[in-house]
């Protein structure tokens, strides 16, 4: 094995770090959490005038494929909110494997311009692990598809001009038989949207589709065959758009702040960094594995479950260890005088609880695990 | 960056598992107990050039990397093989005698400096050892003497023995104990931090076996009409152990590789901020850390899922079970390692602890 970046891919990472410094600014980041919108579109135009988008977009890439990864791990590590960014790639990469020429020449140019954001939706009030299930019903009429439905925890939807809309196009089939993928503009006529606020002040997002008429150019993928394209959206989501590195931000902000109390003199403290910092680095090199995956034109599903649950779970322990030993001073939000590490502690304490859910449960990813890597019977 | 086996750690690697395979089925190490040492496999184990891989060519060895020799240890783990390569490789970078370098004296190293009496306490390897290179005061020695062909009966069933550095320890005469200072202390750092890397290394493969025999076992096994494999709660903590082991071969190959790199003279980073660690010794303490707790991890569940079997001699998981443990003991606790790798992480603690 050899860990040493090519040098293409050393300066790739320098250049991300040098336009985050200089645009993911403490006022950007301030303004992510007041918003509860973790995207900003200077960041997203920054990186992409520089074709930093470009070059790390799976399956179009034409750098180092470890580049996907450098590309999320600078973000992830340097604590500006992407989720804009995540998931415009995510979908850049699922038109590209399996979207018209059209959507490819209409939809990937624009998002890798940094200029447009999509959003998904595919989980529904009803039906989240058991995405397959969903209700929203597509329904051909003439040229074109009606849809009618809701979708929850649409995020960013306020923000995206498109959405990947999961839908049920056949009810008479087994139920993964049935599903269409459509890629549809968020200014579609019928499409509303209601903010929903979470713990750890991300806003996300309730949609709501009445009557919603488009053509079939928007159908993204075969007429049901959306679990074929469900299948190559979660590859790219879980473990490669980023959200494996969380614990290294807080490791930052918290010994900083330790070593100003003069806690990072204590031996447990010492220890449990320590091992907070050892799975860091394990988390890291799960993650290089499934992203080299994706980037060199594989599927890494069953990678990405992997580090996702690695991933998460570490960074849950890590951010119940800090607040724990910040003592109260690890109760207190930002801009609150003695908070411990100017808020994060707290901050990492709320946003920890959603990692092991959203992106596919723990528990839906080690079921990925026991059926597709030990071989166990589908439990359910 | 390539996170595949290099041709030539697949090539080593398909040497050993095969060797391993054939001549070290688990029964041997189930026969080889309570010492923990086997010498036909041992004598089998020369005919490959194991005993000399880590020495430079100018001594006659094979100059195997860190990286080409942590592929040798994975599947000497897996094997539970009861042979004390790992400490003799160690050792005999450290003291390439001829003898040692052939493999017709096995050497090893003493973890841990002599205490005041003179005596390198618990060495692994130690009640086999032809020569034992250690710690004692401002030096690093080597020590030849008879080794006591028994140990304290043990968790593991490992030859550990307590050995004696000076003359006249241990009730031995001088006549009885030759030894070579090596160099001052300070040169037995990296030698730890070889045998962290190795060990991580063949705990891997301890875990890697564990898991496959688990999950054969639940695939077989039948309570309430079905195979124990479709319980899910079965399942998800099965699932989880090709995670742990999975990050603790990278995490140890990583560290292999800055072994391999501080040898040819160059120093690695450590960025905490950054989570830029390539710093051997920091990733060497991890990496031991890290499998021990995956090796710890996975024998646990595997031995608990094969219900009361798993509790019985007669099952095999025990033999992994065990060793998981000894083999990383003997180093001393976790936390103590974990201390070590803050202290490159964060630096020195500058205030006395309060014993909070
Ligand atoms: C902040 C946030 C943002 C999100 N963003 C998006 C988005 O942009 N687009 C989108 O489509 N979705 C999004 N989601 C939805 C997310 O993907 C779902 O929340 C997730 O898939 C779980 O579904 P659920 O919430 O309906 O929980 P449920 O599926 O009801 O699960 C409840 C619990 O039961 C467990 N469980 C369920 N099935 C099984 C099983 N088979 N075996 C064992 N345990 C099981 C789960 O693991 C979980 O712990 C977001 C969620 C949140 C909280």
């Amino acid at each position: 094995m050899e860990f040493t970046l090519s040098e293409q891919a050393e300066q790739f990472r320098s250049e991300i770090k040098r336009i985050l410094r200089e645009v993911g600014t403490a006022e950007v980041i301030d303004r992510q959490h007041q918003t509860g919108t973790f995207n900003s579109l200077e960041v997203n135009r920054a990186l992409a005038a520089s074709g930093l988008l470009e070059r790390a977009c799976p399956g179009l890439g034409r750098g180092d494929p470890i580049e996907l990864w450098i590309l999320f791990n600078e973000l992830d590590k340097s604590g500006v909110g992407y989720d804009g960014i995540s998931v415009a790639l995510l979908a850049a990469g699922v038109i590209n494997h399996v979207g018209s020429d059209l959507q490819k020449q209409t939809v990937i140019p624009s998002i890798l311009s940094g200029e447009t954001l999509v959003s998904l939706g595919y989980s529904e009030p009803d039906h989240g692990s058991d995405v397959a299930s969903i209700t929203t019903r597509a329904v051909r009429d003439g040229d074109e598809w009606v849809i009618d439905g809701a979708k929850m925890w649409t995020s960013l939807a306020h923000e995206a001009q498109w959405i990947l809309l999961l839908t049920r196009t056949d009810p008479d089939v087994p139920k993964h038989k049935g599903l269409t993928m459509f890629l549809l503009p968020m200014d579609t006529p019928g499409i509303s949207i209601e903010p929903v606020r979470t713990m750890g002040s991300e806003r996300t997002n309730a949609t709501f589709y009445d009557n919603v008429r488009v053509g079939s150019e928007c159908v993204l993928g075969e007429v049901n065959g959306g679990w074929r394209t469900m299948g190559v959206a979660l590859a790219f989501e879980r473990g490669v758009m980023g959200g494996t590195a969380s614990g290294v931000s807080l490791v930052r902000h918290f010994h900083h702040w330790a070593r100003g109390t003069g806690l990072l003199d204590e031996p447990i403290v010492r220890e449990r960094l320590a091992r907070i910092a050892i799975d860091n680095v394990v988390a890291s090199l799960l993650t290089q594995k499934a992203a080299w995956i994706a980037a060199s034109g594989g599927l890494p599903g069953l990678e990405g479950s992997m580090v996702k649950v690695f991933a998460t779970e570490a960074y849950q322990k890590a951010a119940a260890w800090c607040q724990q030993m910040a003592g109260p001073a690890g109760l207190l939000h930002f801009h609150e005088p003695g908070a411990a590490a100017e808020g994060y502690v707290d901050y990492d304490a709320r946003h920890a609880p959603v990692t092991t859910i959203y992106g596919g449960t723990s528990e839906v990813n080690r079921n990925n695990i026991a059926e597709r890597h030990l071989g166990f019977p589908k439990a359910r | 960056m390539d996170l595949s086996l290099s041709d030539d750690q697949r090539a080593i690697r398909d040497v050993f598992a095969d060797f391993f395979t054939k001549e070290s089925p688990v029964s041997i190490a189930r026969a080889a107990e309570p010492l923990g040492f086997d010498d036909v496999l041992w004598t089998r184990l020369l005919e490959t050039g194991a005993a000399g891989m880590a020495v430079p060519e100018d001594h006659g060895g094979a100059a195997a990397t860190l990286s080409e020799l942590i592929v040798v240890a994975e599947e000497l783990g897996r094997a539970i093989a009861p042979v004390p390569l790992i400490e003799h490789l160690v050792a005999s970078r450290l003291h390439p005698e001829p003898d040692i370098v052939a493999g017709q004296g096995i050497a090893t190293v003493a973890l841990r400096p002599a205490d005041a009496d003179g005596v390198w306490r618990l060495v692994p390897g130690g009640a086999v050892a032809d020569v034992v290179v250690g710690v004692d005061g401002n030096d690093l020695i080597a020590v030849r003497s008879d080794p006591p062909g028994r140990a304290p009966r043990n968790h593991a069933c490992a030859p550990l023995a307590d050995r004696p550095a000076r003359a006249g320890r241990s009730g031995r005469s001088s006549a009885e104990v030759e030894r070579t200072v090596i160099g001052p202390a300070s040169a037995l750092a990296p030698a730890l931090d070889e045998w962290r890397t190795l060990t991580a290394a063949a705990l891997v493969g301890i875990a890697d076996a564990a898991l496959a025999i688990g999950v054969d076992y639940v695939k077989v096994r039948k309570q309430f009409g079905v195979p124990i494999a479709s319980f899910q709660a079965v399942q998800h903590a099965m699932a989880d152990l090709p995670i742990l082991i999975e990050g603790a071969r990278l995490l140890t190959h990583k560290a292999a590789w800055a072994g391999d790199r501080a040898r040819a003279g160059l120093r690695g980073t450590i960025d905490i901020d950054d989570n830029e660690i390539d710093d051997y010794p920091t990733l060497a303490g991890m990496a031991i850390v890290f499998a021990g707790q995956a090796a710890a991890h996975a024998t646990d569940r595997s031995l608990h899922f094969h219900g009361g079997y798993g509790y019985a001699q007669e099952y095999d998981i025990q033999l992994y079970y065990r060793r998981a443990r000894g083999w990383a003991l003997v180093l001393g606790d976790p936390s103590t390692e974990c201390l070590g790798v803050a202290e490159r992480l964060f630096g020195p603690a500058t205030a006395p602890a309060t014993g909070r």
